[in-house]
């Protein structure tokens, strides 16, 4: 028996190590989740920092809390579970191979990414204005606060910021996806990038669908 | 070949219990409800991320190594809040409140 008998007939996307396209995106989808845990540990890190110093700090934190623009909040949320749709679909429209909902609803979330991003700038630009970054022309309504405000906003800064650098990561690999599948290399067989695509997009999501309760809802609205 | 290709309307339905909880999760909020507060807002967002995981992210239909994995990093998150909570909320000498 030669040796290139022994090889399979070439399929499509799949790697010469693995027996099958179906058990290459078992293993690729599993990879993607062992890296999505250390994220969760990443992320996971600053929210035990914020449940700390909100544990310390209530009063303060639910006064810093009650600057932010929950109408704006609630619209990124609802822009980004929107976001979490259309790449749901995506992944679907891959695995039945169409080629052109792939793109568009690719093109969907890219969007919907980059009016997230629109509407932070904006709460970031607001921030601004009113003095309520941390450093040394911080200022806080409330003087007994202020120390205590500027935790909170070292936070959300760096927590939203951290989020929205994912975001940006997103959209990149968005843009790879979309140009893989304009050169027709997705197919209903080999769908496995979008699905892990999805994988990053969607733990994005679920980070927002954290931070926006804990940095907007908890500020004694009422 | 593809595993398990679920039909659109989950999608479609998942979206809509991920928006009608978002805007309870809002309105929970201009309610004076005390602890409950936090404990409702940190509920929904649990519900909310677990659908998300189950269905967008299909590991409903996934094998049980990638569910190992999945809880596994809610384990280990929950063995650092555990500790370090452990320790910040036993110091005598810290006021809470």
């Amino acid at each position: 028996m030669s040796p290139e008998a022994a090889h399979h007939p070439p399929v499509q996307g799949l790697a010469h190590q693995f027996d099958s396209l179906e058990q290459q995106t078992e293993a690729t989808t599993l990879g993607m989740w062992v890296f999505l845990v250390t994220e969760v540990l990443f992320f996971g890190g600053l929210f035990m920092v914020y449940t700390v110093y909100r544990t310390w700090y209530p009063d303060a934190f639910a006064a810093a809390s009650h600057t932010l623009d929950i109408t704006l909040g609630t619209i990124n949320t609802a822009v980004l579970i929107t976001s979490s749709l259309t790449m749901a679909l995506a992944v679907h429209s891959a695995q039945l191979g169409q080629r052109k909902l792939i793109m568009i609803f690719l093109l969907a979330t890219m969007a919907l990414g980059g009016v997230f991003l629109g509407i932070k700038g904006v709460e970031y630009y607001s921030k601004f204005v009113e003095h309520h970054v941390p450093g040394p022309s911080f200022h806080f309504e409330e003087p007994q606060f202020a120390a205590h405000a500027q935790i909170f906003f070292s936070l959300y800064f760096l927590m939203t910021g951290l989020h929205a650098l994912h975001m940006i990561i997103g959209f990149g690999i968005m843009l790879f996806m979309l140009g893989w599948t304009w050169k027709g290399g997705i197919t209903a067989d080999y769908y496995g990038p979008i699905e892990i695509a999805g994988l990053y997009w969607h733990f994005v999501d679920i980070v927002w669908i954290f931070l926006f309760p804990l940095l907007y809802l908890l500020g004694g609205r009422y | 070949m593809a595993a398990h290709i679920l039909p659109k309307r989950v999608y479609y339905t998942i979206f809509a219990i991920l928006m009608f909880c978002t805007y309870l999760t809002v309105q929970i909020a201009f309610f004076d409800l005390g602890r409950l507060n936090a404990i409702a807002a940190l509920a929904i967002a649990a519900f909310k991320a677990t659908i998300v995981i189950l269905f967008f992210m299909h590991v409903k239909y996934s094998t049980r190594l990638t569910w190992a994995v999945v809880l596994g990093s809610i384990f280990w998150f929950g063995i650092l809040v555990a500790l370090t909570m452990g320790d910040y909320l036993t110091r005598p000498w810290r006021m809470f409140g």
